[in-house]
């Protein structure tokens, strides 16, 4: 019984590890994307290009100025009027118009309440709201500034919010991004490939030669899984050595946790492969479904957007995502030292999935045409 | 001599198509049994549910002594089989071909190796164990994968179509190998379009549409029509 399973694995070692450019791709791809995105899905906005309409020319709003383009985010560039703003705004060249009001100053020194406006360029929305936040802070520290220097040391009864960001304490974009797309992109090459897999028989003919054979059911879809289930944990191996001494992404939960969801997880992504595999003839289709299915699951895994911030109907559906599951683990175990007992609800649900689809797999892969 | 072979009003429909009607019939142990029709006569469909890979849509067959519907399993243990498509894997030596296929019918290391050289000298293919198989010539490919479909032993090894696309030498030489297996009590199951292969065969059916429309011995069946060879019998019937 295990014999056959064995032959099957050597067997599919040796065609893997036969085809060089496939093997480059296996390893290669993988690493690529890892350091390329890991730099590029950034979230931090920079130099932003501010335009500002000076109405009030006080040294109040000069120094209101100079305090925006102190600030590391802003380039200031232009003072002139609103509608050589728009102009420009329309052109792509500023992201955001300030106006500052006639009296600014004045008003402020006197303690009355001013307005100031802005215009922000909203096509892309995320980066707009950013840059309303960093102007608000900007906003914010000066009026305390003016209001403290106004009531003359007499303290203010207030709250004030003092923030520390734990797990991240640099708030290092890279060290969220990191984990994510590491799970990202074995999820993609264990999808792929198990997809490819069992239908390329198909299209070649040994599909049906192997059908004559006793091999098993069972021992068939083992064989072809364990070879992708050796190699997606090489390939974790890899990406966890790069995200640990390149990028210093910190782990800090254990290393045997990590293994351990990452195997049920590959055993889940292989039944999803292999599954496909069973239903398509082609290896064109096997791989339109597969790419289908892992648009679907990276876009609402929360690796980009945070799922809390989706629709409610969209947030259901991610419940089936078994890409957020494990994510959701890396993170928590790479950057938090989560322990079993914290991600035991995670691990529970990757590994029903894990059977379910397997299970689905074998009984769909037909030995006798019906 | 034992029936190995034996089918009763096996019948397979796609849809309102019959592609086998209701076929009966027997084979004895170590016969050469040809299985003769044009294209798309129902020969490969039939070998499909004799080997346990496709589900008759009514009738039924024993195969080895196995039920070819409920002892599949069993039944695959004791049967060869040589597909239309070519089915060794072109990116594999020789040698990992027959490791892998000996191996999935339990065959031990060291029959592996035994057999894997008997079956090189028996075909005069000299050294070509870690060649890959997509750099050995169609010809050899042939032989080799009857040879390989044969390595476990069966009692029974069904062809279908295996000397198409190959040149008249080879055909002659693919022939001997048949032969060969049916010496030592391998009964074949081959199923071809060259009429002229008739009289290799022990025993002949002759299918059309979807029936056997004539079965027996190539004298009987030349008797019987009153023919001088099998074009002349496979014209007759199929314009019947």
């Amino acid at each position: 019984m295990l014999r056959t399973v064995r032959h099957i694995i050597t067997k599919e070692f040796k065609q893997i590890f036969r085809n060089k450019t496939m093997v480059g791709l296996i390893f290669g791809m993988p690493v690529i994307q890892l350091l390329i995105f890991s730099y590029t899905a950034n979230f931090e906005v920079k130099e932003i290009n501010i335009f500002i309409e000076n109405r009030d020319n006080s040294p109040t709003s000069v120094e209101f100025i100079h305090k925006i383009e102190a600030s590391k985010f802003f380039t200031l560039t232009n003072v002139a009027t609103y509608k050589d703003g728009l102009k420009l705004m329309e052109h792509n060249d500023i992201d955001v118009i300030l106006s500052i009001p006639q009296n600014f100053g004045k008003n402020i020194n006197l303690g009355k309440p001013t307005n100031i406006a802005v215009v922000t360029d909203a096509i892309n929305g995320v980066k707009a709201g950013i840059i309303q936040n960093y102007l608000q802070n900007v906003v914010l520290r000066f009026s305390k500034e003016k209001i403290t220097s106004k009531v003359k040391l007499r303290k203010m009864p207030g709250i004030e919010i003092n923030s520390h960001n734990w797990y991240n304490p640099t708030l290092d974009y890279k060290v969220f991004m990191v984990p994510g797309i590491l799970v990202m992109l074995i999820t993609m090459t264990s999808l792929f490939l198990s997809a490819m897999n069992i239908v390329r028989e198909k299209e070649i003919g040994t599909i049906e030669q192997l059908n004559v054979t006793p091999i098993r059911k069972w021992e068939f879809i083992l064989g072809k899984l364990m070879p992708f289930v050796l190699l997606g944990i090489a390939e974790f191996t890899l990406g966890l050595l790069i995200a640990f001494f390149w990028f210093r992404t910190p782990i800090e939960g254990s290393i045997v946790m990590l293994y351990l969801f990452t195997i049920v997880y590959l055993v889940l992504v292989l039944g999803i492969g292999t599954f496909i595999s069973t239903i398509t003839e082609t290896q064109q289709q096997a791989m339109f479904i597969a790419w289908f299915f892992s648009v679907i699951f990276i876009l609402m895994s929360g690796l980009f957007t945070p799922i809390e911030s989706m629709p409610v109907w969209a947030q259901r559906i991610a419940d089936f995502n078994p890409i957020k599951y494990y994510i959701d683990v890396i993170r928590l175990v790479m950057l938090k030292g989560s322990t079993f007992v914290n991600v035991s609800k995670q691990f529970t649900i990757i590994v029903i999935y894990a059977i379910v689809l397997n299970v689905l797999a074998i009984l769909n892969y037909r030995k006798t045409s019906g | 001599m034992s029936r190995v072979i034996e089918v009763e009003n096996l019948t397979r429909t796609f849809g309102h198509f019959k592609a086998v009607d209701n076929i009966s019939f027997t084979v004895e142990k170590g016969e050469i049994f040809g299985f003769l029709g044009a294209n798309g006569a129902g020969k490969t469909t039939a070998i499909k549910m004799l080997t346990g890979i496709l589900e008759p849509t009514s009738g039924r067959g024993k195969v080895a002594g196995f039920d070819i519907i409920t002892e599949r399993n069993k039944l695959k243990f004791k049967i060869g089989y040589m597909s239309q498509k070519f089915s060794l894997y072109e990116d594999l030596t020789l040698k990992e071909n027959i490791g892998f296929y000996g191996g999935i019918y339990g065959l031990r290391k060291r029959e592996i190796a035994e057999r894997t050289k008997k079956m090189i000298v028996r075909l005069q293919l000299g050294n070509i164990e870690n060649t890959l198989i997509s750099e050995i010539p169609l010809g050899w490919k042939q032989k080799i994968a009857f040879s390989v479909a044969t390595l476990h032993h069966p009692d029974i090894v069904f062809l279908d179509e295996p000397t198409s696309g190959v040149d008249p030498i080879t055909r002659r030489q693919f022939w001997n190998l048949i032969y060969q297996a049916a010496d030592k009590g391998i009964t074949v199951f081959v199923t071809t379009h060259y009429m002229d292969e008739a009289e290799y065969c022990d025993r002949i059916s002759m299918m059309v549409r979807g029936k056997i429309a004539a079965m027996g011995t190539l004298d009987e069946l030349l008797l019987k029509h009153t023919a001088k060879d099998m074009d002349e019998v496979f014209l007759k019937l199929a314009r019947d």
